[in-house]
């Protein structure tokens, strides 16, 4: 469906994630965050482009994943992204969720 | 003379030495596959074992029964392959090849999480991907009196990724037949966001869950497993107690990837989405769980798999292109309790969707929809398994690429 994020027309999945990465840019971002509560520092930034990074090498994210990173701790992960840090952190980067096959 | 050589004999390895044989001149090629363990199991029947639906006899056989005359058998562990000299070192032979199919498959990894394979690794914390595992659940099931029973899935990917699923329903359908559904307390954890991911699963199959009583905890990054407090602890520090648990571990490719340095961080190999040929060496082809292809780990994708994977390495030996033709098909039945299943026919761009297969309208089989005729479906696979997959015979009516006919696709 369509949504407008940073003032512009995006098509988003039911849950909020972009369908189509071509179309996110760091405003969008920015207010995909604020919408989760997160504000937005360097340190996420890192985090978001380390992701992005693997889902267009193709490799699997997982929590655990991280450890192997270099990026960050599995703590300090948690500590940026509440809740749901690969949930949060992925949309917020504009990838996919994490998904099984239904 | 030239030789292939498959590495692994099981539902990949075994179906592409069925294949390849009768098409080679064995005057030009030999082919050798190799394999550690002298049994081959029916993995899809680990998850029927626990329930007592099936018996340790229907899951195992004989290796190799199922390898084709004219094809060299070696029951040995593989050390290290070694992809630039055409070499696979063996624990006291080195074999050479022209042509290498890697079919290792993936295996669990529960040493991945501390506390995992701990003092009550098979008494109260049990996996059900290996047979022993499987089988030491079962027996603990028949004298279990009740409690918490949290099935558990450690991360993706892992091989039948709606196994533990399946697992949680034929839990509920066991415990209710024993008389005892009321004292057992079900809970269905997952890293996952919900479990159902899909949107027309999720919307379809949403109500399952809540039907059969099952608790859903989701967004679970497992840190440990505490064998004191019989507690699995997350990253969040969020808690989670059980009596028992059945756990999915990390899924990993085999050592020996690692070991030659070809793997990724879960030792799964880099693989072409669609010929199926390794992306650093040409005359290596990966098949199956061992591939990091983004199709699910089964036994229905490799089905798929191996027939276009051996047009490929005819192609490859005549010196012509491959064809980027495999399209991550796959075709799953989900068990879900009470003598239902589900079916699923997907690729890797199509999501599963309601419908009926393999025929518009007749079916007789339906999508993502629950019947007694998937069940039957599913119980007819072990049969289809061992007398035509393995083998390689093609199943009828159903092609390696996905089909849309029936599909409700909008
Ligand atoms: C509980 C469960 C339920 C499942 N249900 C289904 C289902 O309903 N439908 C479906 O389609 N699929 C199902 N699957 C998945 C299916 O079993 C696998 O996807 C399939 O077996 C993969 O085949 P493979 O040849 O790639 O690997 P495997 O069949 O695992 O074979 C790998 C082989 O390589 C050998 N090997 C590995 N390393 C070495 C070494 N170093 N030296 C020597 N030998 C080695 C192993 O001994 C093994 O025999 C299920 C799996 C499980 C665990």
């Amino acid at each position: 469906m369509e949504a407008v994020l940073a003032g512009i027309k995006v098509m988003v999945t039911d849950d909020g994630y972009l369908t189509d990465f071509s179309q996110w840019n760091e405003d969008i971002a920015r207010e995909i965050a604020k919408n989760e509560g997160i504000e937005m520092t360097d340190r996420h930034w890192e985090v978001i482009k380390w992701i992005q990074e693997q889902v267009k090498a193709g490799n699997p994210l997982s929590v655990r994943g991280i450890k192997k990173s270099g990026v960050l701790d599995i703590k300090e992960f948690y500590a940026l992204f509440p809740g749901g840090p690969l949930k949060l952190s992925t949309k917020i980067a504009g990838v996919p969720k994490p998904k099984s096959c239904i | 003379m030239k030789n292939i050589l498959i590495l692994g004999a099981g539902t990949s390895g075994t179906m592409m030495a069925n294949h390849l044989r009768p098409k080679l001149k064995k005057d030009q090629w030999n082919i050798t596959i190799v394999d550690q363990y002298r049994t081959h199991y029916y993995q899809p029947g680990f998850l029927f074992l626990p329930f007592d639906i099936y018996t340790e006899d229907q899951v195992k056989k004989v290796g190799k029964k199922f390898i084709p005359k004219g094809v060299n058998y070696i029951q040995k562990k593989i050390e290290k392959i070694i992809p630039t000299e055409n070499k696979v070192e063996l624990e006291d032979e080195t074999l050479s090849y022209d042509i290498l199919i890697i079919a290792t498959g993936s295996k669990i990894a529960p040493e991945e999480v501390e506390g995992m394979k701990g003092k009550n690794w098979h008494k109260n914390v049990f996996d059900f991907y290996t047979y022993e595992g499987s089988l030491a659940l079962r027996n603990k099931l028949r004298e279990w009196e009740g409690g918490k029973l949290v099935v558990h899935l450690t991360e993706m990917p892992i091989k039948c990724p709606v196994a533990p699923l399946e697992f949680a329903f034929l839990a509920d359908s066991y415990f209710t037949k024993k008389g005892m559904r009321d004292k057992v307390d079900l809970t269905y954890v997952t890293p996952l966001s919900g479990a159902f991911t899909k949107a027309k699963s999720s919307e379809s199959l949403g109500y399952l869950l809540k039907e059969k009583n099952i608790k859903l905890e989701t967004d679970f990054a497992i840190e440990s497993v505490d064998n004191d407090g019989n507690k699995i602890i997350d990253y969040g520090g969020r808690e989670i107690e059980y009596d028992l648990l059945v756990t999915i571990p990390t899924n990993m490719g085999d050592e020996v990837i690692e070991r030659s340095g070809m793997g990724d961080d879960l030792n799964f190999i880099p693989t072409h989405h669609n010929t199926l040929q390794s992306l650093e060496h040409e005359n290596v082809f990966i098949i199956g769980d061992a591939t990091n292809i983004p199709a699910s780990k089964a036994g229905s994708v490799a089905h798929f798999e191996a027939e276009t994977l051996t047009d490929n390495i005819l192609l490859y030996i005549d010196g012509k292109p491959l064809k980027e033709e495999f399209d991550g098909h796959a075709n799953c039945f989900i068990e879900t309790g009470h003598n239902k299943a589900l079916l699923i026919d997907f690729n890797y761009k199509q999501e599963p969707v309601e419908g009926t297969f393999p025929f518009p309208v007749v079916g007789p089989l339906k999508l993502l929809k629950e019947s007694v005729f998937n069940h039957w479906g599913k119980l007819a696979f072990r049969w289809i398994y061992w007398n035509m997959l393995l083998k390689g015979i093609a199943i009828p009516f159903i092609s390696r690429n996905m089909s849309t006919k029936g599909k409700k696709i909008n």
